[in-house]
């Protein structure tokens, strides 16, 4: 493994399944009644955190703590950074702390990568721009195998994973496309062509515009959140005709094989890209992914800190 | 520093890649070149043995910075790394603070430049006032002063008014004038970080598609034809800008065009870094792009190199990709870089050089006594150049007040061993005079 957890791309094969083996090891503490390790004792984890993100924050302080980590929350709204110091700064900041992890979240594509330079601890993206969010799509993989029965070392071959939506903007998406990939399964894209990158052939992965003839081939359907600020700067005419081309909805669902399932980041824009029904069915794995995170969290923080063995 | 008066003799160098040839220099000007010229007695001898002698280098497009950005660049340290580039005359342009758009402004960044003494410098004015792009600025006043300023630009903003850009070409045709165009349609760039392709896609950074430089072109060069006026055309990047210059140039318009050296030898995947080092406005393009900028330049479809020098100081760059400042420092590594794109690859000898380095950009900027060929009777400004010799960039090294090269850690071909500038000397061994 790196030292650092930048893109999804800088993973091999091998290190990704050991995220995931992990992963399966570690959630088994979140069956027990104390749901902690003392593996990272000692261990200093900051969570640099440029842009709101409660979700992810949490996930990662609570994948933390469950590793006996010290965990220290550095958000940007009224810190030094609001007052104009630099990126470089803040990483000098953390370095004289002792830092040993630094998870970040920023709205720059390229920031962790930047930030990883200037620090000697192990750096985590946690989403930055409309780059990368690497754990995201960790976590979806762990999730669709648990799904699909899947076990330790086993990858996800023969899966067909659709993705729906802003792309262009999506780092969720990037993640996904090359991990997904990188464990063996056939990726589609599906978005209206304002909402993709221009040049995307070498992505490795299938592109169309039409969701309806997608979901029959799809084991499982991923959508992506639509952004407010898209609604308003011509990405598609409104809300309701992108909802109607691309949003999941019932009638949408039953096109889908029987065993497939339907996922979503979050947070969801209910009615928009996804129908509150679909969202709360039992395809769903909404709540499951959330669960995971936690999970998959534990095993990046341990995995990069050199832990050797899970505590028992 | 004054060596007005002393009589030069430079041994054995070969005028633009030629065979060798003693040059004469007596006063300001050539006054022989020839092989075994005859050194009157009392003469500076200068070896020059297998170093290449070509008109100083002019630059159509040089950001000094002063006045506002003094920590940047002054006009001292940006001339005196002109110089050091086998410059002999640069184009300031106007985006200082305050902006060049009044004869105040101009002249006196004109007189900063004769007091520097490392090359000459000549102001570039605004086309509107403050760069706002809503009025034009007095072009007249600046016309007329001592400055006497023909090239007019609002680099680094696009005139993108189509009525106003009219205004400007019909206006500057009254005293032989020129506008400068960066052309860059804003609506189609807003929030644009690099260029538009694979990479940006697999980056995450917003697009900045070559069409919004080509769109801008397009109309410029109808517009010009239009009002009889002549335009030219800053950095151009993408092959198809060359395209529409090709086609503007088959009219016979009167449509000029330069090239940066980083657009002729970098492309747009350094971005992965996502090192700010490699932000530029316009940005890094591909592969495709730099052989159809080579080539252009090649068949004169672009008349020159301008090194777009755009200084900025660290901390300005030392940041993530969204923040940082557009440019990179250019004028202390153009000969070089243009040896590696187009000597080294057979694209141009070293006469063509000349032409796109010092004749034609002298030409365009409407400077006299700059761009002259190696003659007796012509002024002395000549560069003295190694072309055997191969080190890695290091912009420490460089007098530039900032260190914002592309090309820092890169092996580059040459080295400027002299510049002269009317006959005195403004860098000896490689080193400030």
């Amino acid at each position: 493994m790196n030292r650092h957890l930048i893109s999804a791309a800088d993973l091999s094969k091998q290190d990704a399944l050991l995220i995931l083996d992990t992963a399966e090891e570690l959630a088994q503490v979140a069956d027990r009644p104390i749901k902690k390790l003392p593996t990272l004792r000692g261990r200093t984890v900051v969570n640099l955190f440029f842009e709101d993100s409660t979700r992810t924050r949490i996930s990662f302080e609570a994948a933390a703590k469950r590793l006996s980590a010290d965990v220290i929350n550095f958000a940007v709204k009224g810190s030094s950074v609001a007052k104009g110091e630099s990126l470089k700064d803040t990483a000098l900041t953390l370095e004289a702390m002792g830092a040993d992890a630094v998870v970040v979240r920023h709205s720059a594509s390229g920031a962790p990568l930047r930030l990883s330079n200037w620090l000697r601890g192990s750096v985590i993206n946690a989403g930055d721009g409309s780059h990368e969010h690497p754990t995201q799509a960790l976590l979806d993989a762990f999730t669709i195998r648990r799904r699909f029965g899947r076990g330790d070392g086993e990858a996800l071959d023969g899966l067909r994973v659709t993705i729906v939506g802003d792309v262009l903007h999506s780092r969720v998406a990037r993640s996904n496309v090359w991990l997904l990939h990188l464990l063996g399964a056939e990726v589609a894209l599906v978005a209206p062509p304002t909402l993709l990158p221009v040049a995307i052939d070498d992505w490795p992965c299938s592109v169309s515009y039409d969701l309806d003839a997608a979901l029959p081939k799809s084991d499982v359907v991923m959508m992506l959140r639509i952004q407010q600020e898209r609604m308003n700067a011509a990405y598609f005419p409104s809300v309701r005709e992108y909802s109607r081309r691309y949003g999941l909805d019932t009638a949408r669902v039953g096109q889908l094989p029987e065993d497939a399932i339907v996922m979503h980041p979050g947070p969801m824009n209910r009615g928009v890209e996804i129908a509150a029904e679909v969202a709360d069915s039992p395809r769903s794995t909404i709540v499951e992914q959330v669960a995971n995170g936690v999970s998959v969290r534990m095993a990046v923080l341990y995995l990069l800190l050199g832990g050797r063995e899970v505590a028992q | 520093m004054t060596a007005e008066g002393t009589t030069w003799v430079i041994k054995g160098a070969r005028p633009l890649g030629g065979e060798p040839a003693d040059i004469i220099i007596t006063d300001a000007a050539i006054s022989e070149i020839g092989p075994g010229a005859t050194a009157p007695r009392g003469a500076q001898a200068l070896d020059a043995s297998g170093l290449i002698a070509l008109p100083g280098l002019v630059d159509l497009h040089t950001h000094l910075r002063e006045p506002g950005r003094e920590d940047a660049e002054t006009i001292e340290t940006g001339t005196l790394a002109a110089a050091l580039g086998g410059f002999t005359a640069v184009h300031a342009m106007a985006n200082t603070d305050p902006v060049a758009d009044t004869a105040g402004v101009t002249e006196q960044i004109w007189r900063l430049g004769r007091a520097a003494g490392h090359c000459d410098v000549q102001p570039v004015g605004a086309v509107t006032v403050g760069l706002a792009g809503s009025r034009l600025a007095e072009f007249g006043a600046m016309a007329e002063s001592a400055a006497r300023v023909r090239v007019f630009s609002d680099d680094g903003r696009c005139v993108s008014d189509a009525v106003l850009m009219r205004r400007a070409l019909e206006y500057v045709k009254a005293f032989d004038g020129v506008i400068a165009q960066h052309a860059q349609e804003p609506r189609l760039t807003e929030g644009a970080q690099m260029n538009e392709g694979v990479a940006s896609g697999r980056l995450g950074l917003a697009g900045w598609p070559a069409v919004a430089e080509e769109a801008v072109i397009a109309r410029d060069c109808l517009l010009a034809a239009h009002v009889d006026s002549a335009l030219h055309i800053c950095h151009v990047s993408t092959a198809g800008s060359v395209e529409i210059i090709r086609w503007a140039k088959s009219k016979g318009w009167r449509v000029t065009a330069e090239v940066t050296p980083h657009h002729l030898l970098l492309t747009d995947d350094l971005v992965a870094s996502y090192d700010p080092v490699y932000k530029v406005n316009p940005p890094l393009r591909t592969a495709t792009d730099v052989a159809a900028l080579r080539d252009a330049l090649a068949d004169g479809t672009i008349d020159c190199v301008a090194t777009d020098h755009a200084p900025h100081p660290v901390e300005d760059k030392e940041t993530e990709w969204a923040v940082a400042a557009h440019g990179m420092t250019g004028l202390e590594t153009a000969l070089r870089v243009v040896q590696e794109a187009m000597v080294d690859t057979g694209l141009l000898g070293w006469a063509q050089v000349a032409d796109r380095m010092s004749a034609r950009p002298a030409a365009i900027g409407r400077l006299g006594g700059q761009g002259r060929p190696l003659a007796p009777g012509e002024p002395a400004n000549l560069v003295l150049y190694n072309p055997a010799t191969r080190e890695t960039v290091d912009p420490a090294t460089h007098a530039s007040r900032s260190r914002n090269s592309p090309f820092a850690g890169m092996t580059l071909p040459g080295q400027v061993v002299a510049t002269f500038l009317r006959g005195r000397p403004t860098v000896l061994d490689g080193k400030p005079a």
